[in-house]
């Protein structure tokens, strides 16, 4: 390994730990009080003395997130392939989309709540909600991109539109179905923040309300981190699963413009 | 009006006749006919509905006047027998050079039963066709490894694998080197003394449309028309020698005449 490549590999672990270096000065110096700004150190130290509390609630948080997002991914998939197999399907369809999206999931929360009532299963759906949007999308994107010039030599070769997706659409639709993945993943987790933090005995959205009711500041951020950590995991997991099943997408420089 | 592709009196208008005058009004009483086995070259400015002309034939699009008859049969859906190339490759980046060689071969009938139980066969079949262009030992490449000139290649060879009746160019030599198009010439000419398939081919090089093909066709700027049918004479085989005497500059010359007129 070269110099540089060696750096590159050592970059993500020294800036995050610069970030914490010059927060925890910053804080010293300026002499921030720690129910404004805790440092590092006393994060670490709430990280520690609520260990058990935030490992449960962070698998509580991470089993609605997984949840939602694998509806997500069944569901966007499934409207995705739909949405662009027909033209009038997708033109029906996607103003409606666009209004959903736009519509922001803390004001759905209530509603679910009175079907559903608190806890797991409105943190599931919130999920769900907030993060099929881009996994449809992107499915939808692949199949419409067809270069019509290739769809012209399938279909002077008696191509019905079934082969055509089957051939040429599905597998050129996997980079971007896989790329919307990383996405939606750090979006469930927003999502199920959302509902935890207002409907919920339970999850890490839940914790970081109660420590700020009882001000124990650290314990926020830490919930915070314990979050980030979840979240760059995850995404992280998406991203090997996105090269793993389509290489060839990054190899051959497709669709990457 | 007894050839394999025959156009009578075709009018084509994008966006269908009900968009009226704002449609495009691609092509307008246009007659043609091509021969069984025929090497047909349309030529014409830009923007003429060369293109269209393509898609007329092969089903890909219906006229709103005349009529479009290919093998006998009126076109109302598209054609089944045709293998097309572009200008751009359009090959599949997932796919090896083999693997989108046998693409239509999963496609078209009676292949398409039979490939599985056939499949050595086949791949034997793709693999002498890759040789055949030269590209013999690159069929486990993937086409973004390959060359400009040789993806092009391999899109031939896509559009012949299933041995089709009517082989439809749409500039297919438009982005390569003079070098590689001199090349890809000699295979296509090859192509076609060895295997009598009928083929159109559009371009704008008037030297690559008289050193391949039997007749020329000049058509005239939107809405397209057929301007000019001329019968290229030189013998056959033809080697690209043929392209420096002063005959061949004489055709070409007289075309370029035509083109210009065309445009005006
Ligand atoms: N899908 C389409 N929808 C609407 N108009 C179209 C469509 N395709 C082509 N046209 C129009 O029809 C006319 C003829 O197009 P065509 O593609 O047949 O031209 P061409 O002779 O192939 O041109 P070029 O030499 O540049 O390839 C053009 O004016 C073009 O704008
Ligand atoms: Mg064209």
């Amino acid at each position: 390994m070269t110099r540089a490549n060696m750096l590159i590999r050592l970059a993500p672990w020294l800036f995050t730990i610069g970030l914490f270096v010059i927060w925890e000065g910053a804080v010293r110096i300026f002499q921030i009080p720690e129910f404004f700004l805790p440092p590092p150190t006393a994060v670490a130290k709430a990280f520690y003395e609520y260990w058990p509390a935030i490992y449960r609630n962070s698998l509580i948080t991470l089993e609605a997130t997984l949840v939602g997002f694998a509806l997500a991914v069944g569901f966007g998939l499934a409207l995705g392939l739909v949405i662009g197999w027909s033209r009038t399907i997708y033109a029906g369809i996607y103003p409606l989309m666009i209004g959903f999206n736009a519509i922001p999931k803390v004001a759905v929360v209530p509603i679910l709540v009175l079907w559903f009532g608190i806890g797991f299963v409105p943190a599931v759906l919130t999920a769900f909600l907030i993060s099929f949007f881009p996994i449809v999308v992107n499915v939808a994107t692949g199949l419409a991109t067809i270069e019509p010039e290739l769809e012209d030599v399938l279909k002077a070769l008696g191509a019905s539109k079934l082969d055509i997706m089957r051939k040429v659409g599905i597998p050129r639709s996997l980079p971007y179905f896989f790329g919307s993945l990383k996405i939606a993943i750090t979006l469930a987790f927003v999502g199920t923040v959302i509902s935890e933090s207002i409907a919920s005995n339970y999850g890490i959205g839940n914790l970081m309300l109660q420590a700020q009711a009882q001000f124990q500041v650290p314990l926020i951020f830490a919930g915070l981190v314990a979050l980030a950590v979840e979240g760059i995991v995850m995404y992280w997991l998406m991203a090997i699963l996105e090269t793993r099943m389509t290489g060839w997408a990054q190899r051959s420089g497709f669709a990457q413009n | 009006m007894s050839g394999f592709i025959d156009l009578h009196g075709v009018s084509h208008r994008y966006g269908g006749i009900q968009a009226g005058p704002e449609g495009v009004l691609a092509v307008e009483d246009l007659t043609i006919s091509v021969g069984r086995g025929e090497f047909a070259a349309v030529v014409g400015p830009s923007g003429c509905g060369k293109s269209t002309l393509m898609k007329l034939v092969t089903g890909l699009q219906f006229p709103y006047a005349g009529s479009v008859t290919v093998g006998g049969e009126k076109v109302s859906q598209p054609v089944k027998i045709a293998g097309m190339a572009f200008q751009a490759p359009t090959l599949l980046p997932w796919r090896t050079t083999l693997e989108n060689l046998l693409l239509p071969l999963e496609i078209v009938q009676p292949h398409r039963s039979e490939l599985r139980r056939k499949k050595s066969e086949y791949v034997a079949r793709a693999e002498k066709l890759l040789a055949s262009v030269g590209l013999g030992g690159f069929g486990a490449k993937y086409p973004w490894q390959l060359s400009g000139g040789m993806q092009q290649r391999t899109s031939l060879c896509r559009a012949l694998i299933h041995e089709p009746q009517l082989l439809m160019l749409d500039e297919p030599f438009g982005a390569l080197d003079a070098f590689t198009r001199e090349e890809l010439w000699c295979v296509i000419r090859d192509l076609h003394a060895a295997r009598k398939i009928t083929i159109v081919l559009v371009t704008h090089d008037l030297r690559e449309a008289v050193f391949l093909a039997d007749r020329v066709f000049v058509m005239s700027s939107r809405p397209g028309r057929i301007l000019v049918e001329r019968k290229i004479d030189i013998p056959r085989p033809r080697d690209l020698e043929v392209t420096f005497t002063k005959e061949f500059q004489d055709i070409v010359h007289d075309l370029r005449g035509h083109i210009v007129q065309a445009r005006q």
